[in-house]
């Protein structure tokens, strides 16, 4: 099967136009030395029917939320994706049109991005949002980077040790470049303490904390920002968009940079991606700020239109002065979770926010293992095992439910730790289920 | 206006649109979750939400009003033909969304265990597998997110390589007619850049090149074939003079959709590679993203490969991070997976016929520069490869018609303009990529346009300078937009909103 639709009449009269007898001598400026003399070693073509039957089979040998009872979080949700998203994801205009560097063909595209900004603004307490970074990791990346410039004398970032060990990572593979040395501040009781940020944070350009921290906890949030402004350096603040209904602002606790992973607010699982990070700042950091953002303006009527703007912060006019290298971006799923976030409007996040509560509550009390940690949860509760979590994962999905995430995938010294998700999907019945299944495989 | 507008439909009548946010009215809603019968807890009070966010409160027909307003809006591959030189706007199939939705990978979570989710996983390794075929390179990540992404951890990889050899190598040299991101990832991962020309041919200047290589480069940024649509006949000689300094070189895949199964880039002397997925392979653009950046190494440079990685032991795959000397991570989880499965699938669709694809691709660009550069400048008279640039210098010279003038006229007749202005070595530059899935009438249909428009050029300069006509907005004044950034809707205009 292809998708070409030149049939070989066109190509003959094509031919001939261009004055060649063959479309090898269009090719006779490839070096005769590089050319592949011989057919690719792929797989052989096939017909959409076999296609769909072949990759059916593929997504059948996998275990997916549907197909056993799912308690499984740590930076990607099972929340509700409401059909609204499907209007977005399935029109072909948005679908194939690519960033909309020509405005006049593109305003419905552009009109959703300044939508979708300013609901991440109004989430975070920001004033200034860009179009998306690739997801909760990159931003944080991008974040860092921002911070290096704006604190041209400090050359090192501060990590809570409770943010996501993904993220972590992925500021330590970038921070090589930017010149950055990473310190990370460990969790006592899986928060971390203000003292030992404001410590670690004298000579830094930026401390990133997450909220709720990945542990499952709230971190003191307000407490952190604080240490982190006064020692100087920028409060980054990673927060879960499904919290911030019941959550308190960054923006309004004196955070600089917020950031996220976007999945949980309308994208599904998709074995990690893709989904969207969003990154929002305080007005001071516009003309720093990484990616497309989109402004409003007037045309030649007077009619107010969109389009891209603050462009001499990007690669293609600033070049190796950009502020990032993004281009491509993940416009599409910052669409989906507009269209979320729109469905769900203030009441339905608040009520998202206290089912979440709610249910971290009741597993909380109604598992028969110890918490391991005092702090109050949003939506996860790590517990200890009696023998190691990732035993327990095992023993328990022979029984139907995948009961968490073992942290000793992580973090040291927590092999006996697992990491309970709900979200307003579960039920009180669920909780039960769960309690029920680790009660029989702890025993 | 003028009357000779053949592909216009006149009078269109373009409704209102208002921001999501003035369709709102307070108390109505779409979404209600599920509420469980227990009870909330209270939050400790510096960390509870004071004020609520002003999310928009719509009824569900008003949503999906407001999003089908905001498509009409919107132009698409879908809609019309988008030669958008470099982007590589081809078809996106359908079955591809289908596939993508099926449960078994959209409702899978990426830390589900690894022999709970085989099927992902060898679908990952079998798309390595391809795509290390056609890179001619052994080893491929596919964790990067975007084309710019994979040029960043490429760089990182060239850092590793010679951090592990104990050299030191600072600088990094790219070509002129490079993207943007080319010099934006050098300065991203810590090297100094160096640029180098292009000679009278569109190749890289060999004897620039010769006088800037030396022990201090790391490496090439390279994209083969250029931003001008030409292969550099001198590839192999390039090659020659970064590997005799021990430097490396990268391959910039943003055009490889003109030489697949035609030409390898490890074979054309590459030592890293990045696809972009969103382009060759057929991952829709989505109004600006996802994308995806899987990278392709030579197996001297495989151990510094970001992790994890996906491996196959006998029938079963893994996911696998014990790599001592990996650079690290460059985002979550595996990869963009959903875009792994619409490029899988677009290559097994194809199988090697992946060659006529691009070859297909190659006789659109050429037919359309055969029937386009008797009006238009040419800046380097051969045969193009995938696109081509052609100048508007001519028009302006004569006519004071400039490139951004034929790019607005373009939208009057229902298609969608080549990128302008870039690369920057061209003056009044017009890229133009057809891709391999049009068929010949459309690309007659913009030949006759850009023709016309030649001649309007000529007859009715105005008409340019004034168009577009026939969209929703006119030009829009983008320095006012920078001047006086509005990025965010302000609710204070609107009193029924004001939280």
């Amino acid at each position: 099967m292809s998708y070409l639709s030149i049939t070989d009449a066109d190509r003959e009269a094509m031919l001939e136009a261009i004055g060649v007898s063959s479309v090898d001598e269009l090719f006779e400026q490839v070096p005769p030395g590089v050319r592949l003399g011989r057919e690719l070693d792929v797989p052989p073509a096939l017909g959409e029917a076999e296609l769909a039957r072949h990759v059916e089979e593929l997504a059948a040998r996998n275990v997916h939320t549907g197909a056993e009872l799912s308690f499984l979080g740590a930076g990607v949700y099972d929340h509700y994706v409401p059909a609204v998203v499907d209007v977005v994801l399935s029109r072909g205009e948005f679908l194939t049109a690519y960033t909309p560097y020509q405005p006049e063909m593109s305003q419905g595209v552009l009109q959703a991005i300044f939508e979708y900004q300013t609901v991440i603004c109004e989430l975070t307490g920001m004033d200034v949002s860009n179009a998306s970074g690739y997801d909760g990791c990159t931003v944080a990346a991008d974040a860092t980077f921002m911070a290096k410039h704006a604190r041209p004398d400090r050359t090192r970032v501060v990590l809570a040790e409770t943010v996501s060990p993904q993220v972590r990572q992925v500021v330590k593979t970038y921070a090589r470049g930017f010149g950055l040395e990473v310190v990370e501040v460990p969790h006592d009781g899986g928060t971390t303490d203000p003292d030992r940020v404001a410590a670690a944070a004298q000579d830094a350009a930026a401390v990133l904390f997450q909220q709720p921290s990945f542990l499952g906890c709230l971190e003191p949030a307000p407490e952190l920002a604080e240490a982190a402004t006064e020692a100087g350096a920028l409060a980054i603040a990673h927060v879960d968009p499904m919290s911030l209904g019941v959550l308190e602002a960054p923006g309004a606790y004196g955070a600089s940079i917020a950031i996220g992973e976007g999945q949980a607010a309308g994208n599904w699982p998709s074995y990690g991606g893709p989904h969207y990070g969003f990154l929002a700042a305080r007005s001071d950091f516009i003309r720093r700020m990484p990616g497309r953002i989109v402004g409003e303006t007037l045309d030649a009527d007077d009619r107010r239109a969109f389009v891209l703007t603050l462009q001499t912060r990007e690669q293609h006019i600033r070049r190796e002065k950009a502020t990032s290298n993004i281009t491509t971006n993940q416009t599409l799923l910052g669409l989906a979770g507009l269209a979320t976030l729109s469905w769900l409007g203030p009441a339905g996040l608040r009520e998202v926010g206290e089912s979440c509560l709610a249910l971290a509550a009741y597993a909380h009390e109604r598992v028969p293992l110890e918490p391991a940690f005092d702090a109050p949860a949003f939506k996860e509760v790590a517990f200890r095992t009696p023998m190691p979590a990732r035993e327990v994962v095992r023993r328990a999905r022979e029984r139907g439910v995948h009961p968490g995430y073992a942290l000793g995938r992580d973090y040291q010294g927590m092999d006996d730790v697992l990491l309970v998700s709900v979200t307003e999907r579960r039920t009180v019945e669920d909780v039960d289920r769960l309690a029920e299944v680790l009660e029989e495989v702890c025993s | 206006m003028s009357a000779e507008l053949p592909f216009h439909e006149p009078g269109r009548a373009w409704p209102p649109a208002p921001l999501i946010f003035e369709r709102s009215r307070s108390g109505r809603r779409a979404g209600r979750p599920p509420r469980p019968d227990l009870p909330v807890p209270e939050l400790p009070d510096g960390l509870r939400r004071k004020r609520p966010p002003r999310l928009p409160e719509l009824s569900e027909p008003e949503l999906v009003r407001h999003f089908t307003a905001l498509a009409d809006r919107t132009f698409g591959v879908d809609t019309g033909f988008y030669p958008l030189g470099s982007c590589t706007m081809k078809h996106n199939p359908r079955v591809h969304e289908r596939l993508a939705s099926l449960p078994g990978f959209r409702d899978l979570h990426p830390h589900q265990e690894d022999e709970a989710a085989q099927g992902a996983l060898e679908l990952m390794w079998r798309l390595q597998e391809i795509l290390a075929e056609i890179a001619g390179l052994p080893a491929v990540t596919l964790q990067p997110a975007a084309g710019s992404q994979g040029e960043l951890t490429g760089l990182m990889l060239m850092r590793a390589y010679f951090a592990d050899r104990g050299e030191e190598r600072d600088t990094i040299i790219t070509a002129d007619t490079a993207h943007g991101t080319n010099p934006a990832s050098v300065t991203m991962a810590g090297y100094k850049l160096e640029k180098v020309e292009t000679d009278a041919r569109g190749n890289l200047d060999l004897d620039d090149l010769r006088g800037k290589v030396d022990e201090r480069t790391a490496g090439l940024m390279l994209t083969n074939p250029s931003t001008l649509g030409l292969f550099d006949e001198g590839i192999e000689e390039v090659a020659r003079i970064f590997h005799d300094a021990g430097a490396l070189l990268y391959y910039d895949g943003a055009n490889l959709n003109a030489v697949v199964g035609r030409s390898r880039p490890g074979d054309m002397g590459f030592d890293i590679v990045h696809y972009n997925l969103h382009k060759t392979f057929s991952q829709p653009h989505g109004g600006g993203g996802p994308g995806g950046g899987p990278v392709a190494v030579r197996d001297t440079i495989e151990p510094f490969l970001p992790v994890p990685r996906v491996v196959r032991d006998g029938d079963a795959f893994r996911l696998d991070s014990d790599h001592p000397k990996t650079i690290g991570r460059v985002r979550g989880f595996a990869g963009p997976f959903g875009v792994f499965v619409r490029s899988y699938a677009y290559m097994r669709a194809y199988g090697p016929a992946l060659r006529e694809m691009s070859e297909t691709a190659v006789l659109n660009a050429n037919y359309v520069l055969a029937r386009l550069k008797d009006v238009y400048d040419l800046p380097y008279d051969r045969h193009c490869m995938h696109e081509f640039v052609l100048s508007a210098r001519g028009l302006k010279r004569e006519h004071g018609v400039t490139a951004l003038d034929v790019a607005k006229r373009l939208m009057d007749y229902g298609i969608h303009p080549p990128t302008i202005y870039f690369p920057l070595v061209v003056p009044e530059a017009l890229m133009i990529e057809p891709t391999e899935t049009e068929p010949k009438e459309r690309l007659d249909e913009f030949v006759d346009a850009m023709r016309a428009i030649a001649r309007e050029a000529a007859e009715s300069p105005d008409v340019l300078h004034e168009a577009p006509h026939g969209r929703p907005v006119r030009r829009l004044d983008e320095v006012r937009a920078a001047k006086q950034p509005v990025v965010r809707y302000s609710f204070d205009d609107d009193p029924a909103l004001v939280g």
